[in-house]
């Protein structure tokens, strides 16, 4: 951690805070004092505390109860109960509602060190653990992006050419062709590559919601909004923001989120301090935007914003040369995950890969290989292991009712597209929400 | 980062330096050691004051101890005015309430400290005198707490007389010398006192 750890004392006895205090400067903490158990339940949800120092026993509010109300609104401070009447009793409940350990009073000064310092190197391993992990992830994600075709050799010149830059990047493509990847490994090739990659499926969230996750929201902004929430431009403050499926979004969020991109403040959801970030925006679509701008679907003024460069990756079915080089590194990685030994595939097998139109792209294709290798007993892939291979259910089966054969097409269009609600809804030309009302009408389920 | 003895000049050294306060009885020659050790260290004049006597109230009965914020306060308000800094010395057993017992104590960015003698005795732990670590440990506790009086707060060199004693392994382990970077924060400390 680089800035000084915050450690809150609480107790009832002026005496103890006092020692405590000077004790704890003396370590280069920040320090901060509580009387009671109200008053720190207060402060905590002012900000935030690495360590809460609590009394056990005190008038009012007694320890217990204040962890309770301390590990609700901060669930990552931890907390040091103190009690000059040790119980094996109070000791285990202590620990059981989330205490990290149990002090007596008075302690030995090794003691209470000792214990701080064990909760802060926790603190910096879960913290370098999550910044590791992140590393890895986008490092291995790059990888991921296989493609020895000119298409895809354009788009690697293009993320290595805007990847250093600030520039907002718009990636654009079918589903399943990789732009998440392509925003990680322009990420994990920028300036800010050690600072936050945050995505947010805009697609996913009602506008509401979508609202709150981006900007955050103060408490008490809405009903359940019970402590201040950091949003997703907060979080990704010196870093970048992925925002997926921005085709999606409805224009009163359009309104706000073109806002924040030109004067880089917002304010939380109920609150009225303007809040500065310093952010890399990268968005991603499937939807022909500038068709969006005609039907009034989306703003103009916003998708210039966001088409400073634009990225488009080719749909599977127009780098085919592309497929026996992803089948293979599918097949490696998938034999490694499930423990099998790495399997061929056979010339016919992948003829129909070849032959096949890829309508969910790239992860279609993985997704294929994976329950290949799953379901599949021989040494090698056959065409009797692909599912686009087996004979689809001919017009002897179809219903005769109109309602049936709606339901059925439905039901079918959305087991092609693993259901995926949006493409679905592309796919049947009805909006997302008819789809919904559909499912619903007809309970049809996933099998 | 190893600890070595660096020796603070200045370029304006105090006419008043810091004064050792014997608050009890202690033996002269542990003074005169600790005095002659602070001079060589910080390069300040480090004088001996007349022995006080150990306010009565300062004593816990219950723990046996005397409360060393106690006897800092009684520093603060009854030492005397002149000196930059004040360093109580004291053969008694300190404690604050929350610790078992500290080996001294002191206003961080303040004027005064203290430090207690009783644990630093090999005798305290069953171990024959030996003269020569008993005033090595004193001096490190007392160069230690006249950091703090300066801002330093706890260095994560071991070697560093900054580092946290919370035993007297921790204190025999530790050189009685301010690592660089101690050296250099407490020189700048103290020339934007100077200021």
């Amino acid at each position: 951690m680089t800035k000084k750890p915050r450690i809150l004392v609480v107790d009832d006895e002026a005496a103890i805070r006092e020692s405590l205090n000077d004790w704890l400067l003396e370590d280069g903490y920040e320090v901060g004092l509580a009387e009671g158990g109200e008053r720190a339940v207060a402060m905590v949800m002012e900000k935030k505390w690495d360590v809460v120092l609590l009394d056990l026993k005190m008038p009012g509010m007694d320890g217990l109860e204040a962890m309770e109300k301390i590990k609700a609104a901060r669930p990552d401070s931890e907390i040091l109960m103190m009690t000059a009447f040790a119980t094996i009793d109070t000791a285990v409940q202590a620990i059981k509602n989330g205490a990290f350990d149990y002090l007596v009073k008075p302690f030995d000064p090794d003691q209470i060190e000792m214990q701080i310092r064990k909760i802060i190197s926790h603190k910096e391993l879960v913290m370098e653990n999550i910044l590791l992990r992140q590393q890895l992830e986008e490092k291995s994600r790059y990888d991921e992006i296989i493609g020895t075709s000119d298409a895809m050799q354009d788009v690697f010149d293009l993320i290595t050419r805007v990847a250093p830059t600030d520039s907002t990047v718009l990636i654009t493509g079918e589903s399943g062709t990789g732009k998440e990847l392509v925003a990680q490994a322009i990420h994990g090739n920028s300036k800010c590559c050690y600072m936050p990659f945050i995505a947010v499926n805009c697609g996913a969230l009602p506008e509401t919601l979508l609202e709150s996750e981006l900007f955050g929201y103060e408490k008490g902004a809405f009903t359940g909004a019970e402590h201040t929430k950091q949003g997703r431009f907060e979080m990704a403050d010196k870093g970048t923001l992925f925002l997926d499926e921005i085709g999606d979004i409805s224009l009163k969020t359009q309104v706000n989120l073109l806002r924040v991109l030109q004067e880089k403040q917002f304010r939380r959801v109920g609150g009225q301090e303007l809040i500065s970030v310093d952010v890399r925006i990268l968005a991603a679509t499937n939807r022909d935007l500038q068709k969006g701008i005609l039907e009034n679907r989306f703003r103009e003024d916003l998708y210039y914003r966001l088409n400073v460069i634009t990225i488009h990756l080719p749909p599977l079915r127009e780098r085919k040369e592309d497929i026996p080089l992803l089948a293979t590194s599918f097949i490696r990685r998938y034999c490694l995950e499930i423990n099998k030994d790495e399997r061929n595939i056979s010339p016919s097998a992948l003829k129909s890969l070849m032959e096949y139109r890829w309508p969910g792209n790239v992860r279609e294709l993985e997704n294929v290989i994976e329950r290949a290798l799953v379901i599949g007993r021989g040494n090698e892939i056959t065409t009797g292991d692909l599912p686009f291979s087996q004979k689809s259910p001919g017009p002897k089966t179809l219903p005769k009712s109109l309602k049936m054969m709606e339901k059925f097409h439905i039901e079918s269009i959305l087991d092609d597209n693993e259901w995926n609600i949006s493409r679905s809804a592309r796919e049947l030309d009805i909006d997302r929400q008819t789809l919904y009302n559909k499912i619903e009408k007809y309970t049809i389920k996933r099998h | 980062m190893t600890a070595r003895p660096y020796i603070i000049k200045l370029k304006n050294t105090p006419s008043n330096g810091i004064n050792l306060l014997p608050i009890g009885p202690v033996d002269h020659d542990i003074l005169r050691h600790l005095s002659e050790s602070i001079t060589e260290h910080c390069n300040m004049p480090c004088s001996i004051g007349q022995e006080t006597e150990i306010p009565e109230h300062t004593l816990n009965q219950t723990r046996k101890q005397y409360d060393s914020k106690l006897i800092l306060k009684h520093l603060m308000m009854h030492g005397p005015p002149e000196p930059l800094r004040l360093i109580g010395v004291t053969g008694v057993d300190l404690f604050v309430p929350i610790l078992k017992y500290v080996f001294g104590i002191a206003q961080i960015k303040g004027r005064c400290a203290v430090i207690s003698l009783k644990r630093l005795s090999p005798r305290f732990y069953d171990l024959p005198p030996d003269d020569a670590l008993f005033k090595t440990r004193v001096e490190k506790t007392a160069l230690h707490e006249l950091g703090h009086t300066f801002g330093l707060t706890h260095c994560r060199d071991l070697h560093c007389v900054m580092t946290s004693s919370t035993k007297i392994s921790d204190t025999d382990g530790k050189h009685s010398a301010f690592c660089i970077t101690c050296f250099e924060l407490l020189k700048w400390y103290r020339e934007k006192l100077m200021d």
